[in-house]
């Protein structure tokens, strides 16, 4: 017995909602060796979190572990009864969850629930229990380690929560902590903390861990070895320099080229620039209007902007900064209450509801979740066919013939006209909403975190689709995001937004420019890169940090 | 954030007594609209019309509407009630008895179903997808699509005309012992259990389940917690809310509801004065019974919704 974890040949299956039993996992074999963090990568879907899961002897509801064995410390998780299971749980195997917010429930006091598993197993006297939460709360760098465990979940911000649900899995010294993708809720400039958190409690305590994520380079940070798997398989297994530096399986190779910095390209020649979108200090928000003319809550605070026709500019920040509401000021979804909107050379009226049928048509957006943009209930040939009769009035066989030319563009085979959105993977379903917007043969696209929700190859491949799109049809983006390589891919200009605010206007560092603001300095370097070595010699100013990470 | 509380709870009392007059404008506009002049019906065919004019003049009848509502909802709020136009006797007098009745009926009622209902709820919930939650399932949605006068009759036929274990009738004036106190309300209590329970079941399960499908309790399971603490400590504190509602909207079916129940089985509660009141278009009385119904009503929905404001973590 030399390996902490022996998986082999772990086989899980699933129910799907016909009935139909699916195997998720194909036979995935790997160690984890005392002390030591293997990292479980790949894309969404590929059984990452369900391999994750069975160390604990779990399958979520509809999977079944149908065949293989999981060994932790020498107990067969997969042969142990259910109440032995349970024993194991949190004493020797324990779990941080992707979502602290959510994995904390919202009637109990943290404190609580940090120490709830040495009641449930009975290991140690309240007073004790909460002593050791305390010392584990300054460990990872908690503000107000004595006090916070008395406050509720809501009360607290995520990346605080994240740490909290660290404390709760370390509170039971277990052999092994397993990391469902713990910091892809968080802003980057949060996650570093956590990150480092992370790594100095597991470092110390010799705690061997298992980490899922998607983010290679957040992996290369914090694991010893990567375990790649796809479709339910592993693709390859290896130290981590070997994965990073020198990865024999095509998908891992596709996977590390998705980081690589892409440059921009050669921006469009443009004849003459000309601004196709101006915003004049914009004012926005919700609630009802003070007595000060401003919303009851600001989102965006006095933002002005240029975009220039056959250009693209991108609009990066944390969540809750106002970028998306700017987007939805500027297509006039939310009445600004303050500034202009000049489209064109024409001064836009605040609410979509005003502008004319041309207006409307020449500024179209996307919005981040495919799903929930596309009517379940219509077939992809209605959903695009609606723009082209209600801007174009086209019907009959000229809008057939356009809608097969929208799909091609977006590189989607025609056989997908006839389905709902429902039978499209993401990458699909986010092609159709692009295509959608396409359909009314706008000037502008405002593009929403479109890319947020696909994983890093589908993104990548959306991207390449967007730039190719612009070089043929002279469009113009604004591209939405939190993440920072991505629009660097695409944009020619960077406007960076805290706090419902401009902070800076920045061209992307490819060019050569750093930015200069000390938000936009920080928010930069933040970006995990590939390099493993990139968490321990960064150094941030603790100041700034402490001036901008307070969430 | 005691305060907010305390403007939430005094904004939901506020609401309730805005509703409060609403409910009364509609039923006595409602009660307006009944067919027959009052004093005619009184006086019966053979009155002359100098009577007739004599009585409405007495009894106000002449007054415009609003007048008449502005003094009768004066009234209700000094405790009021009016006089009976089919015996003249106080109406106050004549629902007291009755009004204690209903209630007796109501509680030992309560009694049975709330623990009842919500036991099935939770264990259904929890053992969601077995034999014993599809059971319950299949015998709640029964028992709710079963007409509640098919469920009495069926009782009375059983157990009163063929097995003549229990009086057919209820009268709870006669109860002397713990005996009587059984076979008195046997029949009428189970039946409104019947009816009752079907949806706090259904409510409470669906409540449970919700909570049981969220991530903390997946992590409570991952504690290694058992299935009797993931459901009373992490699952139920948060269904608490949508199942105090449940049950209050249940509960306040056994004011206004039982006219059916209360008829069959002859009991002498609140919903048979008022049928025996629309009988003999005594127009005060109606109004006055359905008032309670509607006071009960909104006290069990305002209670519940207090409820739900404190058992709220965010709001403390």
């Amino acid at each position: 017995m030399t390996n902490l974890v022996e998986i082999r040949d772990l086989k899980v299956e699933a129910k799907t909602d016909s009935g139909r039993i699916v195997e998720i996992i194909k036979g995935v074999s790997f160690d984890v060796a005392e002390g030591e963090i293997v990292a479980l990568i790949g894309e969404s879907g590929s059984g990452k979190t369900t391999v994750a899961l069975t160390l604990m002897g779990h399958a979520r509801p509809g999977c079944r572990i149908s065949g293989g064995s999981v060994r932790v410390a020498g107990k067969d998780m997969v042969q142990l009864s259910e109440k032995a299971r349970a024993r194991v749980r949190g004493t020797e195997v324990s779990y941080v969850p992707q979502s602290a917010a959510a994995a904390f429930n919202p009637a109990a006091t943290i404190m609580e629930q940090v120490i709830e598993i040495t009641r449930i197993h009975d290991l140690m006297p309240a007073a004790e229990a909460k002593a050791r939460a305390i010392e584990l709360f300054r460990a990872l760098s908690l503000p107000e380690p004595d006090t916070i465990g008395n406050r509720y979940p809501h009360q607290v911000s995520g990346g605080q929560l994240q740490r909290l649900s660290a404390a709760m899995a370390l509170i039971g010294d277990p052999k092994i902590v397993i990391f469902d993708e713990p910091t892809t809720a968080l802003d980057v400039t949060t996650q570093i903390e956590v990150l480092r958190a992370f790594k100095a409690v597991m470092r110390r305590g010799g705690i061997a861990g298992v980490y899922v994520s998607h983010d290679l380079a957040v992996v290369a940070q914090i694991a010893d070895r990567i375990v790649v798997l796809k479709g339910g398989e592993v693709q390859e297994a290896g130290s981590t320099e070997q994965i990073l530096s020198d990865a024999k399986h095509p998908y891992t190779r596709e996977l590390l080229a998705a980081f690589e910095p892409k440059a921009r390209g050669a921006a469009p020649v443009v004849s003459q620039v000309r601004p196709i979108l101006e915003i004049e200090n914009i004012v926005a928000g919700y609630g009802t209007i003070q007595s000060n003319g401003l919303p009851l809550i600001c989102a965006v605070r006095s933002v002005s902007l240029t975009v220039e026709k056959g250009r693209n500019l991108g609009i990066i920040g944390e969540s809750g900064c106002g970028k998306s509401t700017l987007a939805r000021t500027i297509a006039g979804i939310l009445p600004t209450c303050g500034g202009r909107v000049i489209f064109d050379g024409q001064e836009l009226a605040p609410s979509a509801s005003k502008r004319t049928h041309e207006q409307l048509r020449e500024m179209q957006i996307v919005f981040q979740y495919a799903d929930t943009a596309l009517n379940p209930a219509k077939s992809i040939e209605d959903i695009i066919a609606r723009p082209l009769s209600f801007y174009h009035g086209m019907y009959g066989a000229a809008r057939d013939k356009r809608i097969t030319a929208l799909l091609d563009m977006v590189q989607l085979p025609a056989s997908v006209r006839n389905r709902r959105p429902a039978e499209l993977s993401g990458g699909q379903k986010q092609r159709v909403n692009f295509a959608r917007a396409l359909a009314a043969d706008p000037k502008l696209i405002l593009c929403d975190e479109i890319t947020s929700a696909l994983d890093t190859v589908v993104a990548a491949a959306v991207i390449e689709l967007l730039k190719e799109l612009q070089r043929e049809l002279g469009l113009s983006y604004i591209f939405i995001s939190h993440d920072i390589s991505v629009v660097e891919a695409i944009c020619d200009e960077i406007v960076v937004m805290y706090a419902g605010e401009k902070v800076e206007q920045v061209i992307p560092s490819t060019a050569g420019k750093r930015p200069h603001h000390p938000y936009s300095q920080l928010l930069f370097s933040s970006v995990p890169k590939l390099d493993p070595h990139w968490l321990d010699g960064l150094e941030r100013d603790p100041e700034l940090v402490r001036a901008y990470c307070q969430r | 954030m005691n305060h907010r509380i305390l403007s939430l709870v005094m904004s939901r009392l506020l609401i309730t007594a805005i509703t409060l007059v609403i409910v009364s404008f509609a039923v006595f506009f409602a009660t307006m609209m009944l067919p027959g002049d009052t004093a005619t019906i009184l006086l019966g065919q053979a009155a002359t019309p100098e009577a007739v004019a004599g009585l409405r003049t007495a009894m106000h009848l002449d007054e415009p509407a609003v007048i008449r509502f502005i003094r009768w909802f004066g009234g209700l709020l000094t405790g009021d009630l009016g006089t009976s136009y089919a015996n003249d006797m106080p109406i106050a007098d004549l629902i007291a008895g009755r009004f204690i009745n209903t209630l007796k009926l109501a509680g030992v009622t309560a009694l049975f179903s709330v623990p009842i209902a919500l036991t099935l709820g939770i264990t259904a919930a929890m053992m969601r997808g077995s034999l014993y939650d599809r059971i319950v399932t299949v015998l709640t949605i029964g028992v709710i699509s079963v007409p509640e006068f098919m469920v009495a009759t069926s009782a009375v036929l059983l157990f009163a005309v063929y097995l003549k274990w229990l009086p057919a009738l209820s009268f709870a004036n006669e109860v002397h012992s713990i005996t009587d106190l059984l076979r008195v309300y046997a029949m009428p209590v189970v039946t409104l259990t019947f009816v009752v329970s079907a949806q706090m079941i259904r409510m409470t399960r669906a409540a449970v389940v919700e909570t049981l499908n969220t991530p903390y309790v997946e992590m409570a399971l991952l504690k290694g917690a058992s299935r009797k603490r993931i459901v009373l400590k992490h699952a139920l504190p948060n269904a608490l809310g949508p199942i105090v509602n449940a049950v209050a909207l249940s509960l306040s079916y056994l004011l206004g509801g039982v006219i059916i129940v209360e008829t069959i089985f002859n009991y002498p509660g609140i919903a048979k004065l008022m049928v025996d009141a629309v009988a003999t278009r005594d127009l005060p009385l109606i109004q006055s019974c359905a008032m309670i119904f509607c006071v009960g009503y909104l006290i069990l929905i305002t209670l519940a919704d207090i409820l739900a404001i404190l058992s709220n973590p965010r709001l403390r």
